[in-house]
């Protein structure tokens, strides 16, 4: 890790709209960064013009120190393993697997032992002869990304490629690729509109918006310090509560006072307090910082998550303790809970 | 960019290719003069020559005449017998929907002469009878073919909510399944009298005693020679056509209009 | 579903039995029986009408009407392939239109659409009108096969456009993507992907033309003259002038063979896919 294989500055793309605007990101070798936001971020678009399947209006890729603007993507050292998998209908797993290195020149006898290594990297031995429409959306997913991995990229990029599958195999894909990430040691580029994939396997991740960064981080940085609210709000569940940052360290909400653990803002600046529901804890009334009535109590599985409505504010809270509708009850929570965030512009 | 430019140059070349012919017969429509190579002036007169020419205005009366009730009867049959075919067991449909399609397989002058020896064998004269039920023969298929996928892509669950509802499978038939499947039904009539219209080879062989159609006038024509009123006949069918496609895609502009304004 | 309404097909299982089924089994009926049928008991059963159409003279007339129809098939492709790949690549807004500009000459009546070309090709026609302006002979453009040929592809050209341009709409354009993501160039991608999977296309309408344009009759007759038989002017000619169904009826299911041979060969073309494509290569 450490060196910059891809570099993005100011990148910026327009169709009728600008979709991405002034986007300045790089990317190190063997790291697993992912590209995170809702539709129409701008996430799959910077993707693509990584590939080479658009164009940039302004701004410069840069691929290993070089510039490669106007590279055409058949002469990229990257390749892609796109949403719908693309298989080529008209060609047998073996076939479609053995595309790139076809193209390449390489002897028979090469292409059928790489052939067969990718199958066992992808756990689907032995499925040479088969055809495309024989085999599952998880199959046909394993078999795009070993195409793809055949070709020994530099760089792989991934368009929501567990999208279409369930959830169990969702969940198992995630662990599967970033265990492919780490035994074949290249770098990824990975896009995902699911928050809670982007923070299971990424080494860093890349929050967008309305075609602009918002947030480069680790998982554990963008889910604990979010920067501002948009990224406060997207990632996991949050209360964003107006406050007041009296003084270093000193925060008021909701009426009251409280300790944390922030500090450089400017005095009494108005911001904005992200409490996470999992933080807080539910307690008998005149133990609690905060008191309300419980209005909605709903199981969730996992814990049950319930609203307390405090006067002003309605709270999320999650609890694995039930709490009855109608409940009066206190809440609590520790200073390193709260964090603290500058008002940003945030569009919805 | 050259390779756009290449493309448009080829684009060109065969739209060139393809609407010349055309053109020249609409030119020399109004050419005062029968040899084609020479322009005579500009006239009207093979106009008026075509609109005093009986066999030509026969000609037109049984096409349009044949052509819409050979469309309207064939639609009718055609949609209940599609109606029917998608309720046979598999393979008495498979049998029955080959045989079907055979008039739209097989080469129109096989049709035709099967047709004709069929009539001539018994002893039937050919004539206006010959020449509908001929028409009507090959003209449902293409409606059976248009109103088919239409069945197949009925959601079944709306038949069952009419019957759930309390309608009896006939009301059903009629309130539910006829207006969903509408568009096919169109589709198929648009296609049979487009067919019927246009028909030479089947029609050649199966009409009679004096009966005739545009088509078959225009090959009479053409065979003894160039005759300059079937250039003012092509311009004025042209015209027709123009119009009609005008129409067409007034009528699809307003609808989605009318769509993007929440319909009605 | 409502097995009841089964019967409606009932009146229309009778009226093809009628009008489809029968008329064919006369056809053959006539093909294997001598010319002497007044009572059905002087029928006589013979080969003959089939030994005459293997007779030079006819192989010929099949051989010419083949060729023909090859010709102007392999003009159709060639010429077509291209404008259904340019229709394919234009975008939506300005597709549409294209593809109804290209449509529009079949809505002309086909009989007007042959003629136009003898006003081009005849002797006194716009070529030879255009040549003599400039002092050059006149060439005699009408009456033999290029003017069939020319007559065929201007009538066929959208049937073999169309199902090729269907075809390719429909490609996924994520796979043009994933080939040139693997490596390959415009020309590769073209070659290994596009027309491979444009082949369904292709065969559709190598099957639309072929068909035909080797019964054609109309064409070849007021195109080609009455210099040459071709197997629609035969089979027109033994019907409706000589009058010898027997022998006709024979020519039109040999007619019905060929054509049911050629399909079911191009047919194989299409299903071939359990080679895996490494023949591609």
């Amino acid at each position: 890790m450490g060196n910059k294989i891809i570099e993005l500055k100011n990148i910026s793309k327009d169709y009728d709209v600008r979709v991405l605007n002034k986007i300045n990101l790089y990317v190190n070798e063997n790291e697993f960064l992912t590209l995170l936001g809702p539709s129409g971020c701008g996430k799959t678009t910077t993707l693509r013009i990584l590939g080479g399947f658009e164009f940039p209006t302004e701004g410069d890729l840069f691929f290993e120190g070089k510039n490669i603007n106007n590279v055409p993507p058949h002469k990229r050292q990257i390749n892609t393993v796109f949403q719908k998998y693309a298989l080529f209908p008209h060609l047998n797993i073996y076939e479609n697997i053995a595309f790139g290195l076809r193209i390449k020149k390489i002897n028979d006898a090469t292409i059928k032992e790489e052939v067969k290594k990718m199958l066992k990297l992808v756990n689907l031995e032995g499925f040479e002869t088969r055809n495309i429409d024989s085999l599952s959306g998880g199959q046909q997913q394993r078999i795009a990304i070993a195409r793809a991995l055949i070709n020994k990229p530099k760089v792989l990029l991934l368009d929501e490629p567990l999208g279409a599958l369930d959830l169990k195999l969702r969940k198992e894909m995630q662990l599967e690729l970033k265990h492919m990430q780490r035994e074949v040691g290249i770098t990824f580029v990975y896009v995902t509109h699911d928050q809670e994939e982007a923070l299971t396997m990424s080494d860093t991740v890349v929050v967008m918006n309305n075609g602009e960064i918002q947030q480069i981080g680790t998982p554990v940085d963008i889910y604990n310090e979010p920067e501002n609210a948009f990224v406060a709000d997207f990632i996991g569940e949050s209360n964003i509560i107006d406050g007041i940052m009296n003084e270093d360290y000193l925060v008021t909400f909701l009426g009251r006072t409280f300790k944390c653990v922030d500090y450089g803002f400017s005095r009494n600046e108005n911001i904005h307090v992200v409490l996470r529901p999992e933080d807080i804890v539910m307690v008998p009334e005149n133990e609690g910082y905060l008191k309300g009535t419980v209005t909605s109590t709903i199981f969730k599985g996992v814990h049950y998550e319930m609203i307390v409505n405090v006067g002003t504010f309605d709270i999320l809270v999650q609890s694995t303790y039930q709490s009855e509708v109608g409940d009066r009850v206190g809440l609590k929570f520790t200073p390193e809970d709260i964090h603290i965030m500058s008002k940003a512009v945030w569009n919805e | 960019m050259v390779k756009r430019n290449l493309h448009k140059i080829y684009m060109g070349l065969i739209f060139v290719f393809l609407y010349a012919p055309i053109l020249v017969l609409v030119t020399y429509s109004f050419n005062d003069s029968t040899s084609r190579g020479t322009w005579g002036g500009f006239t009207l007169k093979w106009y008026i020559d075509l609109f005093n020419d009986r066999d030509i205005k026969t000609a037109l009366y049984y096409t349009v005449i044949v052509a819409v009730l050979a469309a309207t009867i064939a639609t009718f049959i055609g949609t209940i017998s599609a109606i029917g075919l998608y309720n046979f067991n598999k393979t008495p449909k498979a049998i029955m929907v080959n045989i079907n399609y055979l008039p739209v397989v097989n080469p129109d002058i096989v049709t035709g002469l099967s047709l004709m020896i069929l009539y001539l064998s018994t002893n039937m004269r050919l004539g206006f009878l010959s020449m509908l039920l001929s028409h009507i023969t090959f003209d449902i298929p293409f409606v059976i073919l248009a109103v088919m996928p239409k069945l197949k892509s009925l959601n079944k669950h709306l038949t069952e909510a009419a019957l759930d509802l309390g309608a009896t499978p006939l009301y059903a038939l009629r309130k539910v399944v006829i207006p969903e499947i509408m568009p096919g039904i169109i589709t198929g009539f648009l296609i049979a009298f487009t067919l019927s219209i246009d028909d030479f080879v089947i029609s050649f062989f199966t009409t009679g005693s004096g009966v005739t159609n545009l088509s078959i006038v225009i090959y009479s024509m053409a065979r003894r020679g160039v005759k300059p009123t079937i250039n003012a006949l092509s311009t004025l069918m042209l015209t027709v056509v123009l119009i009609l496609l005008f129409l067409i895609n007034k009528r699809s502009a307003l609808v989605e209009g009318q769509k993007n304004n929440g319909g009605h | 579903m409502n097995k009841k309404q089964k019967f409606f097909a009932f009146p229309y299982v009778l009226w093809m039995f009628i009008f489809i089924v029968l008329p064919i089994v006369l056809v053959f009926l006539y093909s294997i029986t001598t010319k002497e049928v007044n009572n059905i008991k002087t029928i006589n059963f013979t080969l003959n009408n089939y030994k005459l159409f293997f007779d030079p003279l006819y192989i010929g007339v099949t051989i010419r009407s083949i060729n023909l129809a090859l010709v102007s098939t392999i003009f159709c492709l060639v010429l077509g392939y291209p404008i259904a790949y340019i229709i394919s690549k234009i975008h939506s807004k300005h597709r549409n239109t294209v593809l109804l500009l290209f449509i529009l000459p079949m809505w002309m009546n086909m009989l007007l659409r042959t003629y136009a070309w003898m006003t081009i090709l005849g002797n006194n026609g716009i070529i030879n009108n255009f040549l003599n302006m400039l002092g050059l002979p006149s060439l005699r453009l009408l009456y033999n096969n290029s003017a069939i040929i020319i007559g065929m592809v201007y009538n066929f050209l959208p049937f073999m456009v169309l199902p090729i341009y269907t075809a390719l709409s429909k490609m996924d354009q994520h796979l043009v993507e994933a080939s040139h993501d693997l490596g390959a160039d415009n020309r590769t991608t073209f070659l290994k992907v596009i027309l491979p999977l444009s082949l369904p296309g292709v065969i559709s309408g190598i099957i639309m033309v072929f068909m035909p344009a080797v019964s054609s009759f109309v064409i070849p007759r007021l195109l080609g003259g009455n210099r040459s038989l071709y197997i629609g002017t035969l089979i027109e000619n033994l019907f409706l002038v000589t009058g010898d169904w027997n022998f006709g009826s024979a020519v039109a299911i040999m007619m019905m063979l060929i054509i049911l041979v050629s399909m079911s060969i191009l047919n194989r073309f299409d299903v071939d896919k359990e080679g895996g494509g490494s023949s591609l290569w």
